[in-house]
């Protein structure tokens, strides 16, 4: 069992780390505060590989790993919670069930303008009536000629407006088994322009400000027959399936929060001085920075083996569910405790702890809750 | 055209200082970063290679550490490494090193040698000159702008309140400035590319035109009394004068020191 990084895999952290501190951090206060996309960051990170990480170079990507992905959105997370779910949604979200499901077409269509940054990826799934329960779907697909016609909306669509290419799904049809009817759903490339898909409200939200979150609606959208992703009636698999990889990245972001958290309040604990003596010197908050980085570490390893089991295993739900849970947990815990220690100061935006803590909460909310990801480890090893 | 570019691995100032006892810098156990002037020459280099095409080999004697460095140079886009390796090699000061470093490059064929103005360890900015005149080539120091026009390289080089436009027959030497340009990031599919490539390794052995007399400690005129870490200053010395007495306080200071 080895758990360290190996050289190449150090020299990418250091790139993403040295990437973050000097374009994305000084950044991550105004994107937040004026609810900012951060474009130029997204055009730089294409320019630099980073909206391709796990792209094999073929279809023009980086040719690395999931680890490498992984910790690419760990790193910007750190200290930019909106930067890493954009790179987050690209590629998990978008790029990925177009190489896992596209016809070899789609691929060279698609993926050599998303892996390289010029185009930007989204994934529509959620609706205002389909949450957790995805077959609650009720945007549809109905095939006329050689086109598909959507019609519906779909709700909290992160890079929103800004993406160029969505995988949207929806329904095409009943099926009836046994007696029980249920939804026939399936996946779809829409590319933003076509007539008919226009967008909704911008959502006002507690963290992640920047990343663009959009209503996305169809009203008569006409995309042609081969746009259809993977086969017909697959989407619920195609949607499931990508947000295991989805989860692996929010982890990430999870992980990156968290100790972007701990480390702005080791460096506070050791400056703050009350009593006379620095509060870092006082045993209950060693003691508690403590506690944060051990679970920290937990977390990291939770997240690298979810990212080295995509890599050499077909399934990995369980892996990804229980590192988005314990990550994403674990960021919300280790990032309201940051807040506490830091004082009135934390409640301060000046702090970069506020805004992280803000940001954490959506990472047990999003691409599937906690609860979702305690359904997904009982489910599997319960059976 | 082919591009040697000189690089040195140098303690990260981030990082903690650890010294030998004979007074050299302990490499192997702190923090290393590639040298800032370094990495704005092979930025150049690789501006050259966007521009007009180029073969580029990144070149520096170093400890087996210095393997990540060069890798980082190969992730931003250098075509070659070559690490010149060997204890015999150790405790060079800055004539031992270009001897070292001259004698390596006589090996390898070039039009264009760039090497960082100096280095933030030692920052003697002697190693570029030095292995010019090895060598025998033209040098033009502190390149602030850097061009290739017909077999000329037009540079401007920094004075103090002013630059220079000078211009050197290929092939010649440029040391670089930081101010050149803002290197780029390396990419993570670089990276993995680069931990594929091979890292050349030279020995002693490697480099028959050096002289026994011209390397490593034995080979280095320069004799180093001592090295420490920054010393902390003291608390300083505060003084409640009017005007006049103040300026002759100052004044008197300044000559104690030898400042004025």
């Amino acid at each position: 069992m080895e758990f360290g990084l190996s050289k190449k895999h150090q020299l990418a952290q250091s790139l993403f780390r040295e990437f973050a501190e000097n374009e994305v951090k000084p950044l991550a206060q105004e994107t937040d505060e004026l609810e900012k996309f951060p474009a130029e960051t997204v055009e730089k990170m294409g320019r630099y590989g980073f909206m391709g990480i796990p792209v094999p170079k073929e279809y023009g990507g980086q040719g690395c790993d999931a680890l490498t992905y992984a910790m690419c959105v760990e790193e910007l997370s750190k200290v930019c919670g909106t930067t890493g779910v954009i790179v987050s949604a690209h590629t998990s979200l978008c790029i990925d069930p177009i190489m896992t499901y596209g016809t070899e077409e789609q691929k060279r269509k698609y993926v050599p303008d998303l892996a390289s940054g010029r185009k930007l990826g989204a994934f529509g799934l959620t609706e205002p009536g389909a949450g957790t329960d995805a077959q609650g779907q009720q945007t549809k697909a109905v095939l006329e000629g050689d086109e598909w016609v959507l019609n519906g909306s779909k709700c909290f669509i992160t890079n929103g407006s800004y993406a160029d290419v969505y995988i949207i799904i929806a329904v095409t049809g009943i099926i009836e088994k046994r007696g029980r009817t249920s939804k026939e759903i399936s996946a779809f490339i829409v590319e933003k322009g076509t007539p008919g898909f226009t967008f909704g409200t911008k959502e006002k939200k507690m963290g992640i400000r920047g990343s663009a979150t959009y209503e996305l609606i169809f009203q008569d959208c006409r995309i042609p027959k081969d746009n259809i992703l993977g086969k017909q009636g697959k989407g619920f698999g195609i949607a499931m399936h990508t947000l295991d990889g989805g989860r692996i990245g929010i982890a990430a972001q999870a992980l990156g929060l968290a100790e972007g958290a701990l480390e702005a309040t080791i460096k506070y604990v050791k400056e703050r001085k009350q009593f006379g003596r620095t509060i870092g010197q006082f045993q209950n908050t060693q003691f508690q920075i403590a506690d944060l980085a051990a679970k920290v570490e937990a977390a990291k390893l939770l997240v690298y083996k979810a990212a080295c089991a995509k890599e050499t295993q077909s399934t990995y739900s369980v892996e990804a569910a229980m590192a988005k849970l314990f990550a994403s947990e674990t960021a919300m815990e280790v990032t309201t405790k940051c807040v506490q220690l830091h004082g009135g100061y934390g409640y301060i935006r000046e702090y970069d702890v506020e805004r992280m803590m803000r940001d954490a909460k959506i990472t047990e909310i999003y691409e599937g809750t906690s609860e979702v990801q305690r359904m997904v480890i009982s489910g599997s090893i319960m059976k | 055209m082919k591009i040697i570019v000189c690089i040195k691995q140098v303690p990260d100032t981030k990082g903690g200082v650890s010294f030998n006892p004979d007074g050299t810098l302990n490499r192997g156990a702190m923090q290393a970063i590639m040298n800032p002037d370094d990495k704005a020459g092979l930025e150049a280099a690789l501006r050259l290679k966007d521009q007009y095409g180029a073969e580029v080999t990144v070149l520096t004697m170093g400890i087996p550490k210095a393997d990540d460095m060069l890798r980082e140079a190969l992730a931003m886009g250098a075509d070659k490494a070559i690490l010149v390796t060997d204890r015999c090699l150790a405790g060079a000061d800055t004539w031992a090193t270009s001897s070292t470093v001259a004698a390596a490059i006589k090996n390898l064929e070039y039009d264009l040698i760039i090497t960082g103005r100096q280095a933030i360890d030692g920052d003697t900015a002697q190693v570029g000159p030095q292995i010019s005149e090895h060598l025998g080539l033209p040098l033009i120091s502190y390149a602030q702008s850097l061009k290739i026009e017909d077999g000329y390289a037009i540079v401007d080089r920094q004075f103090e309140d002013r630059y220079h436009v000078l211009k050197a027959k290929l092939p010649c030497v440029i040391t670089a400035l930081s101010e050149l340009n803002a290197p780029r990031y390396m990419t993570p599919g670089g990276i993995f590319d680069a931990y594929e490539k091979e890292v050349i390794v030279w020995t002693r052995a490697d480099l028959p035109e050096l002289a026994d007399e011209n390397m490593g400690l034995k080979g280095s005129p320069t004799q180093i009394a001592r090295a420490s870490d920054k010393v902390r200053k003291g608390a300083g010395e505060k003084v409640n004068l009017d005007p006049d007495e103040s300026v002759k306080y100052l004044i008197g200071k300044f000559t104690e020191k030898h400042i004025i």
